[in-house]
């Protein structure tokens, strides 16, 4: 029998380390900003901009949208926006130096197929953005930063996130070992 | 004396030269460290990974701590900065349907975009997933706009709600985390010596 052995031998900073740093930068934000990093903030932005653009009435209309719509500059002159273009480029440096950036490709358990991880990928995205706007934030915004600096909300959510993790892995274990 | 933007030291119009910059080394640090692979974010769940754990963990910790130095030095003015609103059934709702789609999408918003920058395809199925999940809540908004604003407790800190020093908070948190990169290292080894489709 053919056993096929995929391996992840990639070069990556040391956990701490990274750890470390990425703790420095949320003081860094912090001490700049008086607030600290997010992720699904730009999205949600994206979401009211494209909304914006195809239904102006019905979005200015919606009781969630129209609360991120102005007159004087569109959803998408928005701090997270940046940040995310930011999150963007930075990744995409990292991984020119670590010789990461290549061909399309997928990340996957050993036991399913590309179609497959794609489809639970978009459910999974689909599930994690929806989520997020009841969270107030996702991992980096309402885990990360709000625990960061102390908020009930913030460590309400990093717990949430990573018990509701661990209470449903079981099901999904197919898709990863 | 930050923080430096609201206190008007740094001009408001540098702010987004700064976003940009700030989210520069921000995906950098994510990718360095491997979370633009969504197998390694969903080892955490499955105990052959842990790198989310020790990354995440460290960060909280160093940044609580660092705050609190930053104030007690007076580089910051800690009631100057923002504090994450709490609604309480919401978030833990909010949580527990982000954890679910963790688990099954392998990423989270911020990991997947770095993911998309190095050209894995899941990371950008995961992004458009967000997308059109954001879209659906807003749609649907009317049918839960009651829910969504219910057990609001307004911009509490820990310390606010139990009246315990913030600094204790940081130490526990500290202990907490560091039993937990004791104890999964272990974890860890047991795993990967199960696991015979993959090379770690």
């Amino acid at each position: 029998m053919n056993k096929q052995i995929s391996s992840n031998q990639e070069r990556y900073l040391n956990p701490y380390l990274g750890g470390v740093l990425l703790g420095l930068l949320v003081i860094l934000t912090v001490y700049i900003t008086g607030r600290g990093l997010g992720a699904s903030g730009a999205i949600k932005s994206a979401v009211v901009t494209t909304s914006n653009i195809i239904a102006p009435y019905e979005t200015q209309q919606n009781g969630y949208m129209g609360r991120f719509v102005s007159d004087d500059h569109s959803p998408m002159y928005n701090w997270l926006v940046f940040e995310s273009l930011g999150v963007l480029l930075g990744g995409l440096l990292s991984g020119l130096l670590f010789g990461r950036v290549k061909k399309f490709r997928i990340d996957k358990g050993p036991k399913i197929t590309n179609k497959k991880r794609l489809i639970f990928a978009v459910i999974g995205g689909i599930l994690f953005g929806f989520g997020s706007q009841f969270g107030r934030g996702c991992t980096s915004g309402a885990a990360l930063s709000g625990s960061a600096t102390f908020a009930l909300g913030g460590v309400i959510a990093m717990f949430a996130i990573f018990g509701s993790g661990y209470l449903f892995a079981y099901f999904f274990r197919k898709l990863w070992i | 004396m930050g923080p430096l933007i609201p206190n008007g030291i740094i001009p408001a119009g540098w702010d987004f030269v700064i976003a940009i910059l700030l989210g520069i080394v921000f995906g950098f640090l994510l990718e360095a460290s491997g979370f633009s692979s969504s197998r390694n974010l969903a080892g955490v769940f499955y105990g052959y990974n842990f790198v989310v754990l020790r990354v995440f963990f460290t960060a909280v910790i160093v940044a609580m701590t660092g705050l609190l130095y930053f104030d007690y030095l007076g580089w910051i003015d800690l009631s100057k900065i923002f504090i994450l609103p709490t609604f309480l059934g919401p978030m833990i709702f909010g949580g527990i349907i982000m954890g679910i789609g963790f688990v099954m999408g392998g990423f989270c918003p911020g990991t997947s975009f770095t993911a998309i920058a190095i050209g894995k395809l899941d990371g950008l199925f995961f992004t458009i997933g967000l997308f059109i999940g954001i879209y659906i809540f807003s749609l649907a908004f009317p049918l839960f706009e009651k829910f969504y604003t219910s057990g609001n407790l307004g911009n509490v800190t820990l310390t606010d709600v139990t009246g315990i020093p913030a600094s204790w908070f940081a130490a526990a948190f500290t202990v907490i985390a560091l039993a937990a990169f004791w104890g999964t290292m272990f974890i860890e080894k047991k795993v990967r010596k199960n696991i015979k489709e993959y090379k770690f």
